[in-house]
């Protein structure tokens, strides 16, 4: 029974290794490993990076803390529309909207606006789903990963704050406006004003 | 004989140990944490202070300010002192150890030895660390927990076993030097680095290094300690100032071995060049301490080195090593060098003749495991009856 289980084929015998006399001696095996340890040692360099200050490599698209990006006229783009909140996974962005009038010199171009837009940063998940939902890439997420607070309370960012963010990212370089080039509707602008950035590669939604 | 001049170089040797000692195990922690990183291609604690040089400060703050929480269930008495008693019998142990040079003859002034002409040393030192076996066992005991027990019981188990090759191996030197006074032994290997006890008595050397690796509980070694992390051990029930206190007592083992190794083996404080304890001059002195320090320094470097680099021994492993392997090995090196001495054979041939009894000693080992793993193969192929 054993002889034929031998020979097949299918059958892969694991030895254990062999123990000579160098290994039995133990000397030889621990002198090796004392020899690479001391390469180590002596010739190692450390991988550590020395955070705060060496700054990691955050990569292109990274999820960051949400902003709310500005129109050409420094309105807020947000058309409080809730596709957004609706699709948060985390149910952590709540929006208050309110209708503008026909003669309302500023919102004349817009039915709504967001009166109120808050999110609580520490339930969110950074999935990125606003981001993808919103249909006039109002709301984006950005490169910055160390924006804390020292309360809970100072975590739900509202409307000016997710604004602020907009202010301080826009001209670092690292976040351009990841807009899709005035195909999507009325509040979202074409090239030529996206904040002065290169549009995306393939020319945006329907290569526009 | 208790007059103020024959006190006082006792009170400055005791000075100066009792101060040094636990700074030194406290920076040990410090530099083990350090060569860990070096060796893992890390760069270690760098952050409190200059090249992170006050993290030990900063460890024995914590420690010392951390709430001290006794269990219900433990047996107070044993549990308060069984930390005190291991670390009483490790720094009872410096007593006879020179941590400077020391000259034998010298009966006045300062001598870097607590204890000087204690014409036992090697005796006592060993009777006392034996008793360092106490605090591991009173500690597990205390903790009336049974995984402690257990720890404790590996522990000791493995402290009495290596304790015998320790015995064994300084004892060759011993006979060579004629005396079991550290000061004696250490001028011994006086006039050059020819002279040094380790040409003459490599085996014993090998021996009691592993038996001090195994005496501290030190990786290879140290599974009642990782035992003690994963399942409890006689730590288990130690917290704040208890449980530095037993961390010290290991610390300090490891110092008074590193010496023993270097004042035994390795010349002590001789270095070409610059032989003899007494100097008339302070720089030579000075120099020699230096010297003494440098190489202890280096053996500590190696022990702190061997724990990241190999793995640890099983318990049987561990047992085995010492009952089969090191006590005959320390046995026939005992032998060999009565019979050099008695028959006034020339000493040079001592190292050669250990050296092939330990290459036998693996030879021996090697066929026991290739005839083994043989049975093992016939057993699988043919069957359990087919051995024999």
């Amino acid at each position: 029974m054993s002889e034929s289980t031998k020979k097949s084929k299918n059958v892969r015998w694991a030895e254990p290794p062999k123990i000579g006399f160098a290994e039995a001696l133990y000397l030889p095996a621990i002198a090796q490993g004392i020899a690479t340890t001391v390469k180590h040692l002596v010739a190692g360099k450390p991988m550590t990076r020395q955070y705060p200050e060496v700054e990691p490599n955050i990569p292109l698209n990274y999820r960051g803390v949400h902003r709310l990006n500005r129109d050409d006229q420094g309105r807020v783009k947000c058309v409080a529309c809730f596709l957004c909140q609706t699709a948060c996974p985390a149910n952590c962005i709540t929006i208050e909207a309110t209708g503008t009038s026909k003669d309302d010199p500023q919102w004349s171009d817009r039915d709504k606006y967001p009166a109120s837009f808050v999110i609580d940063e520490l339930r969110c998940i950074y999935c990125g789903m606003c981001e993808e939902a919103c249909p006039v890439d109002a709301i984006e997420l950005t490169s910055i990963y160390d924006l804390t607070g020292l309360t809970r309370e100072q975590m739900i960012f509202d409307k000016e704050k997710l604004l602020s963010v907009y202010d301080a990212t826009v001209q670092s370089g690292k976040d351009p406006i990841r807009t899709h080039r005035g195909q999507l509707g009325p509040a979202s602008e074409p090239a030529s004003e996206a904040a002065g950035s290169p549009p995306p590669p393939g020319g945006g939604l329907r290569g526009g | 004989m208790l007059e103020w001049q024959n006190i006082w170089p006792l009170l400055v040797a005791m000075g100066i140990v009792l101060a040094v000692v636990p700074i030194v195990g406290l920076y040990m922690t410090f530099v083990e944490r350090k060569i860990a990183a070096w060796i893992q291609d890390r760069v270690g604690p760098n952050r409190v202070g200059p090249l992170g040089l006050f993290q030990a400060i900063a460890d024995g703050i914590k420690i010392f300010l951390k709430e001290q929480i006794v269990p219900n269930h433990v047996n107070r008495f044993v549990y308060f002192t069984a930390p005190t008693i291991g670390l009483m019998c490790a720094m009872l142990s410096i007593a006879v150890v020179p941590f400077g040079p020391a000259d034998p003859n010298d009966q006045q002034g300062f001598r870097a030895i607590i204890a000087p002409g204690v014409d036992i040393g090697l005796l006592f030192l060993l009777a006392i660390s034996s008793l360092s076996a106490y605090g591991i066992i009173l500690g597990g005991w205390a903790s009336n927990n049974k995984y402690s027990l257990f720890g404790a019981i590996r522990s000791c188990a493995q402290f009495i076993s290596y304790e015998i090759p320790l015995g064994l191996s300084i004892l060759g030197i011993v006979m060579i030097a004629g005396s079991l006074n550290i000061e004696q032994l250490v001028a011994a290997q006086g006039p050059g680095i020819a002279y040094w006890n380790v040409w003459w008595q490599p085996l014993a050397a090998l021996l009691f290094f592993t038996a001090a690796l195994a005496e501290t509980n030190r990786l290879p070694f140290d599974l009642p300690e990782c035992e003690q992390e994963l399942v409890g051990g006689f730590h288990t029930e130690y917290s704040g100032i208890k449980f530095v206190l037993f961390f010290l007592a290991e610390y300090t083992h490891l110092v008074t071995v590193s010496f023993l190794t270097v004042l035994l083996f390795f010349g002590g404080w001789h270095f070409p060049g610059l032989t003899g304890p007494v100097d008339s001059s302070v720089a030579g002195y000075l120099l020699r301490w230096l010297v003494l320090l440098v190489k202890v320094g280096m053996v500590v470097a190696v022990i702190i080195q061997l724990r990241w680099t190999l793995p640890r021994f099983r318990f049987d492993q561990l047992m085995g090593l010492a009952w089969r392997g090191m006590i005959p090995l320390g046995l026939l090196n005992l032998a060999v060098v009565i019979v050099t001495l008695s028959l006034d054979i020339p000493r040079w041939w001592l190292a050669p003749v250990t050296v092939a009894f330990l290459l036998m000693a693996a030879a021996l080992n090697a066929k026991s495991v290739a005839d083994r793993s043989r049975q093992l193969a016939t057993s699988r192929d043919r069957g359990p009856a087919a051995i024999g």
